[in-house]
């Protein structure tokens, strides 16, 4: 058994909303720099190298990437051994999100009921995910996610007869009707199978892959590769005002499905995508 | 090709503009997004006056992050504009003759462009601390309580935009996509 005081995830997710939200993971760094220097287009050449120049001052004069600082999307992947002591490990996570949203001068963008529409004025609630795994580890990822691009993200409960052509068709549609939306250069996350919310979860840890990380499955890594070079070629661009970098990476995750379905969900992500991860 | 505009945005200048130049815009703006639009429709539902004079205005779609002290401003990119579409063609027929956003607009707004004179301009989306630059001045001027989606007047300097809907009908987001298709 391995204590833990809640009070630590606190500080934990405090630090990290502040982090992802004026640097860049390094792999989505990497890529962006990789970007401004093939894009073909000289549009959309001046679009990238305005922003690594936004990325150079919002580092240095700590100004946000992007204003839409996200609603704070959080993954806890609580080993069974540990035990939370000092309150409600909930409580604790949305205490780190409305510290680290007021002190690192991000900007508040929930709000209470999607109807009734009150900002709540401290950026909470978190999305949170909680996933229990064996041991004594706790690894928190933090991705605050803009919205932007998150409107422009679809499900689709394919016919297994779709298949593969299916499934590939369902995501450069995606991505198209994102077009300029989604703020491009994009990072497209897939979850493929499970069930109708179990997909759209696939999805959404996707995006917390390193881009230039691919999947460990054979065919997955081919659709990666494949469905990568056909958005580029769709002439998007970034910022939608064409070129040939319309997307940084298609990172698909699969699970098991029912015999009768094929889901698939297409989490669109802006270049801004953010993601920090910790293990405890 | 490259033109230095001041506001207000007069018919004669908008005519001078077409899809793809690059502009930047010095002068007076105001910031209005989803919540602003919202109540400045039910304002003019209910023959209220709006908190700003439109006519030959800009307005900018953002919502910005707080400032910091001795800032004007925070992290200030645009927004989604097709959110605002239903509210928008009413504006721009009462006068508002520039919009700053990101994204697809809805052929209603597209026409309402063209019917008006008026121009549709897209800022670099996610490049909030860049653009934050070109801000000096930053005023909340209506609906305070609505927060980062007040109605703000800025004092802005060579505003980095693009047009993309021009008021000839000129789309830069459907001509420029086609040029690209299919060149990896």
């Amino acid at each position: 058994m391995r204590t833990i005081e809640v009070k630590e995830i606190t500080r934990h997710i405090k630090e990290m909303c502040i982090e992802a939200n004026y640097f860049l993971s390094e792999d989505m760094d990497l890529a962006m720099k990789q970007a401004a220097e093939t894009e073909k287009a000289p549009l959309g050449k001046q679009i990238l190298c305005q922003l690594q120049e936004n990325l150079r001052i919002a580092g240095e004069d700590s100004i946000p990437i992007c204003q839409d600082t996200g609603m704070a999307v959080i993954f806890l992947e609580i080993g069974q051994e540990v035990h939370f002591i000092g309150g409600s490990l909930e409580d604790a996570v949305n205490e780190g999100v409305r510290q680290g949203y007021e002190e690192g001068f991000l900007r508040k963008s929930v709000v209470g009921d999607p109807l009734l529409r009150e900002n709540t004025k401290d950026n909470t609630p978190a999305v949170i995910h909680y996933e229990i795994t064996e041991g004594k580890k706790v690894i928190i990822t933090v991705a605050p996610k803009g919205f932007g691009s998150e409107n422009m993200s679809r499900i689709f409960m394919l016919k297994p007869a779709d298949g593969m052509d299916g499934v590939k068709n369902a995501i450069l549609t995606a991505v198209k009707d994102a077009g300029p939306n989604a703020c491009p250069p994009m990072v497209i996350g897939v979850g493929i199978g499970g069930t109708f919310e179990k997909c759209a979860l696939l999805a959404k840890k996707a995006l917390t892959r390193p881009v230039d990380a691919r999947s460990e499955i054979p065919y997955v890594r081919e659709m990666e590769e494949e469905l990568l070079k056909k958005i580029n070629g769709l002439g998007i661009g970034p910022g939608g005002l064409g070129g040939t970098t319309t997307a940084l990476a298609v990172n698909i995750n699969t699970y098991p499905t029912h015999i009768a379905g094929l889901p698939v969900a297409v989490n669109i992500c802006c270049h801004v995508n953010r993601h920090k991860t910790r293990a405890l | 090709m490259d033109k230095y505009l001041h506001t207000p945005l007069t018919e004669e200048k908008t005519r001078s503009l077409k899809a793809g130049d690059y502009v930047y815009i010095t002068g007076t703006i105001y910031t209005a997004r989803d919540a602003a639009h919202k109540r400045m429709q039910e304002t003019l539902d209910t023959g209220g006056t709006l908190p700003m004079d439109i006519k030959d205005n800009v307005i900018y779609y953002m919502g910005p992050s707080p400032a910091r002290e001795g800032r004007p401003i925070g992290s200030a990119g645009p927004t989604t504009a097709s959110r605002m579409d239903k509210y928008t063609p009413k504006l721009l027929d009462l006068g508002l003759k520039g919009m700053i956003g990101k994204g697809k607009r809805s052929k209603e707004v597209l026409d309402a462009i063209v019917r008006n004179g008026a121009v549709y301009f897209a800022a670099v989306g996610g490049a909030g601390a860049l653009l934050s630059k070109a801000i000096i001045a930053s005023e909340v001027v209506a609906y305070e309580d609505l927060g980062t989606e007040a109605i703000r007047r800025l004092e802005v300097k060579d505003f980095p935009v693009i047009v993309v809907a021009d008021a000839e009908g000129g789309n830069l987001y459907e001509t420029a996509v086609k040029e690209y298709a299919g060149r990896v």
